[in-house]
């Protein structure tokens, strides 16, 4: 046993840490640690960026462009993607369909949508929820019915992060009614289609969210002709590939690198942050909050790599303890952003400005006023991707055998 | 002990209830706070109509008389409603601070014009050094000519931006952190020299950046660091009323939401684990509603540091209560909770800020852990 990387993969580490200091430019840093969403043109530049290197689709397999690292490298690769405050490839193209259709699209498909995801020419979103299809996602209803060499989509999608930005759509339609009645399978009759959100019959509606901002949308589909080449695998199989992408949106939940960087970052500003009679570091209370994050988020750290160690035995089929990243993992990130907020103290408060202007400064320290807006955002990293209560049943299910 | 309510306190709570029932919609407040200004003088003229401006005014004035009774009712109600207008930051704060300070004319012509709706006023007294460190005051008030004249910045002053009358602290002795010198100033809203950057906070509410320049001033209280002091602990008290009605509205509509939304076929709250989760939300609430009253009634103790002690741990309880609630209500609605278009998520950043604003759990649990245990106090003050 040994706790420690090995000289080679601290090597690799070294390299990925230096690639990110020499390119990644301060602007798009100083976005993203502030935990903002970078801007449109950000990601594709940066997307780029990385893919010239060859860095854009690291997980994939060689063939498609991938890097061939190993599981840990990959996990190496992330964190310090996210310690360094750079933009995290678009998960929905790179991490989500991606997968899918190296391993069950047609070789049109795969030809076709693979290098435009790694080059982010297509900006993909994942219509998967529907307002009464949350959690219980297999209870979806947007329905696709065959017409010649045509699907007739109509229906709602929900919750679709970054759909204005989008130009196209990997959906689950429901292509058997039946399946939805009585008595009838209900993960049987779904299939997996992709959708170019200019077809007509498609309208987007920002929804905003608690922090002021505009990452998700509610997708309207109003009798959509899609090519029926756009469906991808089998008929009616959609929910197998489905679980196949959930499992792979589970990977680098944890977010080790990007809750190191807000807890680094925020031990740095107690030093100087004061809000009551001393800086905040001498509020020992304070203090001891955040050495329990970091305390966790080491043990996480450990976690991650222990559980990575075992996956190469698993052939690629999802670990259930995936899913104690996903909990401690949001939970963290969630802590990082409340500690934020108690650093602020009274300036978390503050909000847009009537007057603004280069003459007029921050009011209170410039880094508090996004506290509160990204601790508000960060609810979400809970709810999303599967909530921690359905990682729960996951884990009491598949690991301890309820 | 008695925990109800008189006939008048109940007639007051059913009045403000059944008004923010019937104007404050969650779809009216937001027009409300779409209108220039941030809020709606047609709400503020009609609770100045119900008498609600006036309310800790003395009689003498037209006002209600009330103490703290009155204001706890006020000030649930005023949660429950999410309000954005001024009323506690004027009404409340200030009306309480006018009632400490010494009696003159000046005094009874601002709180008839209070108890009228025209005058509004907003208390400027956190400065930007230290807001939380109640006697780092370094504002300065000079006496020029036979004029006062304040110079200095006070910052995150609640509705500083729309107020007609603003009450300064500022200091015209002693080095900053000293409690002797720091005397309560009364400035016009159109005063010479008086420039304010106004904001919206992340709530909703309003707040300003104000900039005093050889500005003229009025003296309401020459020493006023315990009036202060007072003032401080009695707006805590106000918030974590308001936290607490917060908190119960939003409690009260996670358990409906528990009710009707469908997954698996049956209502989530069919799953035994939410409903615990539901349940842990009402124990927190009801620990933080009993140090909240707690906390109002100490208003009556005549021992300062005892009460500042009370407050303050009913500051702590309110910290954890609604960051316990407001959390779980988040993530029990999922998605929808996370929206501008529903009403939780407005509640749970009510919640939030009131945390913060004097000061958050953790910076009162750690003054209270370094003072005499709180059990040595008599509950009741
Ligand atoms: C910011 C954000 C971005 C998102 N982006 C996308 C996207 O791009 N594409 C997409 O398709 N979806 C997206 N989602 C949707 C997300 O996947 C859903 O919100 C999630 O699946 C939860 O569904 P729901 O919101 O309908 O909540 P519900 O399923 O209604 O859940 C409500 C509560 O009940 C709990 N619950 C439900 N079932 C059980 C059970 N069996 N046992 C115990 N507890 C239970 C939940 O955990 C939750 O606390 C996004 C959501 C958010 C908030």
């Amino acid at each position: 046993m040994d706790l420690h990387l090995d000289p080679q993969q601290r090597a690799f580490r070294a390299e990925v840490r230096q690639f990110f200091k020499d390119n990644l430019p301060d602007r798009v840093r100083q976005k993203v640690i502030k935990g903002g969403y970078p801007e449109y043109q950000d990601m594709v530049d940066w997307t780029r960026v990385m893919h010239a290197k060859g860095w854009a689709t690291p997980q994939w397999p060689k063939a498609h462009g991938g890097t061939g690292w190993s599981p840990v490298e990959l996990a190496i690769f992330d964190d310090e993607s996210q310690a360094a405050g750079a933009p995290q490839m678009l998960p929905f193209g790179v991490n989500m369909l991606g997968p899918v259709l190296y391993t069950f699209g047609s070789p049109e498909q795969q030809q076709k949508f693979l290098p435009r995801i790694a080059r982010l020419d297509d900006w993909w979103c994942q219509g998967f929820s529907e307002p009464g299809a949350g959690s219980d996602l297999a209870s979806l209803k947007t329905t696709a019915r065959r017409e010649g060499d045509e699907f007739i989509v109509n229906g709602q999608k929900t919750w679709t992060t970054m759909a204005q930005y989008a130009n196209w759509i990997f959906c689950l339609v429901r292509t058997d009614p039946d399946s939805l009645k009585p008595g009838g399978k209900r993960q049987e009759g779904i299939s997996f289609i992709l959708i170019d959100m200019k077809t007509k019959g498609i309208t987007v509606r920002p929804i905003q969210t608690i922090d002021g901002g505009v990452e998700v949308n509610e997708v309207f589909f109003d009798d959509v002709h899609v090519p029926a080449e756009n469906l991808v695998g089998q008929l009616n199989k959609g929910w197998d590939y489905a679980k196949f992408l959930l499992g792979n949106e589970r990977n680098g939940i944890a977010r080790v690198g990007a809750t190191k960087e807000k807890l680094r970052r925020i031990r740095a500003l107690a030093q100087t942050s004061q809000i009551g009679a001393a800086p905040m570091s001498e509020n020992h209370r304070f203090m001891e909050r955040l050495t329990e994050a970091e305390i966790d988020l080491k043990a996480l750290e450990i976690t991650q790599w222990r559980v990575l160690a075992r996956s190469a035995a698993r052939h690629g089929k999802p670990d259930p303890a995936s899913s104690i990243l996903k909990i401690k993992g949001s939970q963290l990130q969630q802590t990082a952003t409340d500690l934020a907020v108690a650093l602020a103290g009274p300036y978390a408060a503050v909000g847009k400005s009537d007057q603004s202007g280069d003459n007029l400064g921050p009011i209170g320290p410039e880094w508090a006023a996004t506290s509160a807006p990204v601790y508000f955002n960060y609810r979400k990293v809970s709810i999303y991707g599967g909530s921690n209560e359905i990682q729960r049943n996951i884990i009491a299910k598949a690991i301890l055998g309820f | 002990m008695d925990f109800d309510l008189n006939e008048d306190q109940r007639l007051l709570k059913d009045t403000l209830v059944r008004f923010f029932k019937d104007h404050y919609s969650f779809e009216q407040r937001k027009q409300a706070m779409a209108m220039s200004g941030g809020w709606s003088a047609d709400i503020w003229r009609q609770l100045a109509e119900l008498g609600f401006t006036g309310l800790l005014a003395p009689e003498a004035a037209g006002g209600f008389n009330g103490g703290h009774v009155e204001a706890m009712v006020a000030m649930e109600a005023v949660g429950e409603a999410l309000l954005v207008e001024p009323l506690f930051a004027s009404a409340l704060m200030c009306g309480f601070l006018l009632r400490q300070c010494p009696a003159s004319a000046k005094i009874s012509d601002l709180e008839s014009a209070m108890v009228s709706g025209t005058a509004r006023l907003a208390l400027a007294h956190m400065e930007g050094e230290a807001p939380l460190n109640g006697a780092h005051v370094t504002t300065s008030a000079r006496h020029e000519g036979g004029r006062v004249l304040l110079n200095g910045d006070k910052t995150l002053v609640l509705h500083g931006d729309s107020a007609t009358h603003i009450i300064v602290s500022a200091r015209h002795a002693g080095t900053p952190g000293a409690h002797h010198g720091i005397g309560l100033y009364l400035v016009e809203g159109d005063a010479a020299g008086l420039r304010r950057r106004g904001f919206a906070t992340q709530d909703g509410q309003r707040a300003a950046e104000l900039n005093f320049n050889q500005t003229p001033a009025h003296v309401l209280d020459a020493e006023g660091y315990a009036t202060l002091a007072k003032t401080i602990d009695f707006g805590i008290a106000c918030i974590c009323v308001e936290a607490v009605g917060a908190m119960s509205a939003l409690h009260a509509m996670t358990v409906d939401y528990l009710k009707i939304r469908k997954q698996f076929g049956l209502p989530i709250g069919a799953f035994q684990v939410l409903q615990h989760r539901a349940v842990d939300m009402l124990v927190a609430l009801e620990q933080a509603r009993s140090l909240a009253l707690v906390a109002m009634f100490a208003m009556d103790d005549k021992d300062a540091a005892r009460r500042h002690r009370t407050v303050a741990a009913a500051k702590v309880q309110i910290a954890r209560s609604g960051k316990f609630v407001g959390e779980e209500a988040i993530q029990l609605h999922g998605g929808i909770g996370m929206t501008m278009e529903y009403a939780a998520g407005h509640y749970f950043k009510r919640l939030k800020m009131i945390d913060v604003q004097w000061g958050d759990g953790d910076h009162h649990l750690v003054a209270l852990a370094e003072g005499p245990s709180l059990l040595e106090d008599e509950a009741m003050g």
